[in-house]
Order: C-alpha cells, then structure tokens, then sequence
C-alpha cells in the first residue's frame, strides 16, 4: 500500500491527478517512458497496461452485444491480418495478363522446354564425399524425377562437368551440398546456358522417416503444382522446377509433385492422390520431402566468381522486414 | 677446445638450450637454421662454426652459409644466396657454393632442396584445384530461419493447398476422361441436390448415363458412358479405356501400358459388366496423409 501511494502520490505531484488507480488520466503529452526512476516508471507502465486492457475489454463486449443486437444485419466480422494479408506488396508480382512477361518468358532460356523442343534429363550429384543419407536421398529424389541420373562427385571440378554434360544432352545439373552428414543446400543449373539457382535445403525427410507414407512411387511422370510464386523472380524459379519434369504427366500415375511457396519458403512433397468423388481427393505422401530458401540466382551456368547474379539474398536489408517477401 | 665443442658440451648435451624438444624417441631442434631438424652433434647450428641450411622465402630457396670468420659479427653471420630455379642448377649451386664443405653438410642441405621444391609443386598444383571454402553458420540467423520454417509450414496448409489444386484441375478438365464422375454442370446440379456423403449405391442410383458402374476403383476400370464418349470415339464405339492393377502392382507391369493414358491405341475390349475391386490396395490408397 505504502509504495503503491508513494508513486501514485509522486505522480499525483507531478501530474495533478488523483491517484486513483481505477481511472488514471494523463495529459496528452506526457508518456510514461519519461520518468527517470525506474521503479516508479515500472509502476506506472503497468498501471497504464491495466488500463488499456480494460479499455480493449469493453470494447470488445460493447461490439459483441451491438453485434448480437443486430443479428442479422451485423456487418460481417473484420478478417483477421496474418503475414500473407499484411505482405508488403512487390512491385515485380507478375499480372497474369502482362504482355511483357509473357514475352520474356517466350524468349527465355526454358523457351525450348515449354515449346516442347527439348525433353529434361537431369543430372544429380553431390559434394564430395556423401555420405549415407545424403546418397539415399540422392536415389529417392532420382526415383520422384523422371529421366534424372544420380553420378558420384569423386572431387571434379563443376566448371569441367558442365561442358561434359552438356555434350551429353543433359538438361540440369542438381548438387546437393552435404555438410556433416546431412544434405544442407541445392544447386539447380539448367544446363545449355540457363539460370543457376542456390538455395539453402532443410527439413530432409527420406521415404522411411515420413508417417503414413504409400508404396514406392512408380515410373510414370507425375504432374506438377507450383503454388504462390507471384513476383518476377518467383516465376523464374517456378519456370526453373517445372523443367525438370517432362512435359506431359501421365495421369495414369496419379503422382503429383508439388512446390509451393509460402514466405520465401518452398516445400516439397510429392504425393498420390485418389479422387473419391467430385468433391473429395485424398491424398497419400510418398517420396522424399524437404525445403528449400533461395539463396542466389545467377544468370549464367554455375560460375562463382564471374557469374553475373541475378538476384543474392542480403541479410541485413531484405530479413530486417518482416513482411516482405520476394518470391 | 674448439668453441663449438665447448657450445655442445653445454647445451646439448647437458643443460638447457631453448631449441631443444625432447620427446620418448627422440630430441628435435627448433632452431631455424637447422638442417635436418633434429638435435644432434652434427646439426646443431649453435655447435657448428660452420654449417649451411636451405630455407624457402615466398616460394624461392635460398642457401645460408655460416663461417667461423664471422663468428664474431653476428649480423653477418649467416650468408645468404639465391637459388635458380631450375632444379638442376640449384644444385649445381649449391655443390659450387659448399666445395669443400663436409660431406655431411652438402648431402643434408641437397636432401632439404629437394624436400623444399617437392612441397612447393605441391601447393601450386593444389591452389589451382577446387578450393572449399568454408561458410561459418550464424547461430542466431540459423535459429531465425528454422523458426521462421515452421511457421511458413503452418501458415502453409499443403494438404489442403493440395487439394484444392487438384480438384481444381479436376473441375477445369485437365483429365480429360479418366475419370468418370459427371462433371458437367446437370450432373453437378443434381449431385449438389443429395446428400453429402454420396455412397455407391446412391450415385449409381442418379446416374443416368447409362452408366452401369461406379468406380471407387483407382481409376481403373472406367466405363465411358455413350455420352461422354462422344468426343473421342473416332476409332470405335465401344472401346474403352482400361487401366488395370499396374497402378497396384508395379512391381509386376512397370510400364506395360504406361503411354498416353487417354487416346493411346492401345486399348481392350472388356466385358460390359464387371465390377473389379482391388481390396489389398484399396484401404491403403484411400487413407489420407493427414
């Protein structure tokens, strides 16, 4: 009681005011955080949070009952904000209407794929020396991407693979970085001259360690989703993925392979799915899972020191907001 | 006494000299000038008035010779010349400079040329391989983004997203004929109309398609009706499509029909009226992964 008057009664002093803890009113201008002692700042910040709790309090109860008074007539609920509503807006989203994206991607590097001039064979490999359950993903991801070859490292240099590869018709290169015995980073080349994507791989998940998992996925090219890749560079990585995988799925196989991006995140699963009715799918993971952060684009084959980068994440000016993202 | 024997009576063997490490096997000798490396009477650089080492400065050898004339400036002890880099020649060089010199001396300072040149290929030879550099991870950042993962895969809903995308595509005919629900809009009218849950028995019920079955049957099995036919049954009346257990049992016909899965040639004439279910697979393929 003593110190509860003491502040109360110093504040009082100051500001003029009873010290009634219940209705505490403060002229406009004076803040709490101007008070120099720590104590009786902290006493009164809290007397300050008891007020506006109650004040929010009543309001809420107020709406509630004009709510319930309306019936009917209420206006509908305010939505609630989340991090997709109050995302910053991108300048480079894409208009699906837009002339000049669709010119450019007429005239891109995956222009032969989606014309259906070249058939994808991918090429995977690893840093050196993987280790187990790098190699056992190697293989389940080669099983899940129809016409890929997994191809040990044994120490070559990517700059004199590339050529090699490209004289033997592939179309992508994938290295999966390993570090400490976990796959910890992708590098996605398109081969003849295409974009080279580095992304920050996590959350591997191999066929036996996913719960409720179907039977091994068979050899039939299963579809493609590519969920929320809405800016420029979004649909330059969603064009990236989609031309690893043949062109025409077999809906035979009732596989679906899907990347879908939420805040810069892009998982992947891949599934069997059942169409029970019209209405219903259910839908049955198979196939390894995992995530992946783009780290860089680059414009060229891969080419560290000379590579002309489209797009490199910096830290310290595109993670400070949390709202902005720029896939 | 010669003071080099004084010199090694003393440090050597006796008391301490700063250079010396003694380990279970054997002595070694830190001093920089040393030959060979190893403490002994005829390496020691302080014991020998006259004694010549091979050291490497920025990739070039150069040879240090010390003589007793100049025991006493040490600031121009040690003598220093160039080596060429021919190897060949430096070791002409070397015999030329130390004509005279101990055998033993002449033979260890070749050998610790020879030493030298053979590690410094080797670097060249590794700096033009790959080199891995090494990316220190960031504790904070790390913990940031794996949280920041989990709540993207919350925020995400994948099964759901899922879902909706592929009835999507059902809805917008992507699948052409594979799959026989009525997708045309009377149908869809009069399904709304019942219930929720359709069972078998109500659809086949509604249907009037002429359709005598129903498939929960994965896909298999699909009876074209007459009308849903009508666009593509160029090359016969009656044909349909047919899927069999290779979807189920792969293991078996990996890719025995596995072309083009709607207007591929081959197709087989099934009997009208057979109603085929797959039990074994059944309840596995219709659980959802939740």
């Amino acid at each position: 009681a003593g110190d509860g008057s003491g502040p109360g009664g110093s504040a009082a002093a100051e500001v003029g005011e009873p010290p009634a803890p219940q209705r505490v009113l403060f002229p406009p201008t004076f803040s709490v955080s101007e008070i120099k002692n720590k104590q009786r700042r902290h006493f009164m910040f809290l007397r300050w949070k008891q007020q506006q709790r109650k004040e929010k309090l009543a309001a809420r109860k107020k709406r509630r009952k004009e709510r319930e008074a309306l019936g009917d007539k209420a206006p509908p609920k305010a939505i609630p904000k989340t991090i997709e509503n109050q995302r910053v807006y991108d300048e480079t989203t894409v208009d699906p209407n837009d002339e000049e994206v669709a010119f450019d991607e007429a005239t891109d590097e995956f222009a032969p794929y989606f014309n259906r001039q070249t058939v994808p064979k991918i090429l995977i490999t690893t840093s050196d020396r993987p280790r187990g359950r790098t190699v056992r993903f190697c293989e389940q991801l080669s099983s899940v991407i129809p016409n890929s070859h997994v191809y040990y490292r044994r120490g070559l240099a990517l700059k004199r693979i590339i050529p090699q590869c490209i004289a033997k018709d592939f179309t992508d290169l994938i290295v999966i970085n390993e570090d400490r015995k976990i796959p910890n980073g992708l590098v996605l080349s398109h081969l003849p001259d295409g974009p080279t994507a580095h992304f920050r791989m996590s959350s591997v998940r191999l066929r036996k360690e996913i719960k409720r998992k179907g039977k091994e996925p068979t050899e039939h090219v299963p579809e493609v989703i590519l969920n929320n890749f809405t800016t420029r560079l979004g649909h330059s990585v969603g064009r990236m993925f989609a031309s690893l995988f043949p062109h025409d799925p077999q809906f035979i196989g009732r596989q679906v392979a899907t990347f879908h991006n939420q805040r810069d995140y892009i998982f992947f699963r891949f599934h069997r799915y059942i169409f029970k009715s019209e209405k219903k799918v259910g839908i049955q993971e198979l196939g390894p899972r995992f995530t992946l952060k783009l780290r860089s684009l680059q414009k060229g084959t891969f080419d560290s020191k000379f590579g002309e980068y489209e797009w490199i994440h910096k830290r310290r000016e595109m993670d400070t907001n949390r709202r902005k993202f720029h896939l | 006494c010669f003071p080099s024997q004084v010199v090694w009576d003393t440090l050597g063997n006796r008391q301490f000299c700063s250079y010396k490490i003694t380990t279970k096997t054997q002595n070694f000798c830190r001093n920089e000038y040393n030959l060979t490396g190893l403490c002994n009477r005829s390496s020691c650089p302080l014991a020998n008035s006259q004694y010549a080492t091979i050291r490497e400065e920025k990739g070039r050898c150069y040879l240090y010779m010390k003589t007793i004339e100049r025991a006493a400036f040490p600031r121009r002890l040690w003598e220093r010349v160039l080596l060429s880099k021919n190897y060949e020649k430096a070791l002409e060089e070397i015999d030329e400079n130390l004509i005279y010199w101990p055998r033993f001396i002449r033979h260890k300072c070749k050998q610790r040329f020879t030493k030298i040149t053979q590690y410094l290929i080797r670097i060249r030879k590794l700096t033009l391989k790959r080199q891995r550099k090494l990316v220190p991870l960031r504790r904070k950042i790390e913990r940031r983004e794996n949280r920041r993962e989990e709540k993207a895969l919350i925020a995400a809903q994948l099964d759901n997203a899922i879902e909706k995308e592929l009835l999507e595509r059902l809805k917008q005919d992507t699948y052409g004929d594979i799959y026989n629900f009525p997708i045309h809009a009377f149908d869809k009218a009069l399904q709304q109309q019942d219930a929720e849950s359709e069972s078998e028995s109500d659809a086949e019920a509604e249907e009037d398609d002429d359709e005598d079955k129903r498939e929960f049957v994965e896909a298999d099995d699909s009876d074209l009706s007459d009308f849903e036919d009508m666009d593509k049954l160029e090359t016969s009346s009656e044909e349909e499509q047919e899927e069999e257990e290779e979807v189920e049992k792969k293991a078996s016909h990996p890719k025995s029909k596995g072309k083009t899965p709607l207007k591929g040639p081959a197709r087989r004439k099934r009997p009208y009226i057979e109603i085929e279910y797959e039990e074994e697979t059944e309840p596995t393929t219709k659980t959802k992964a939740a």
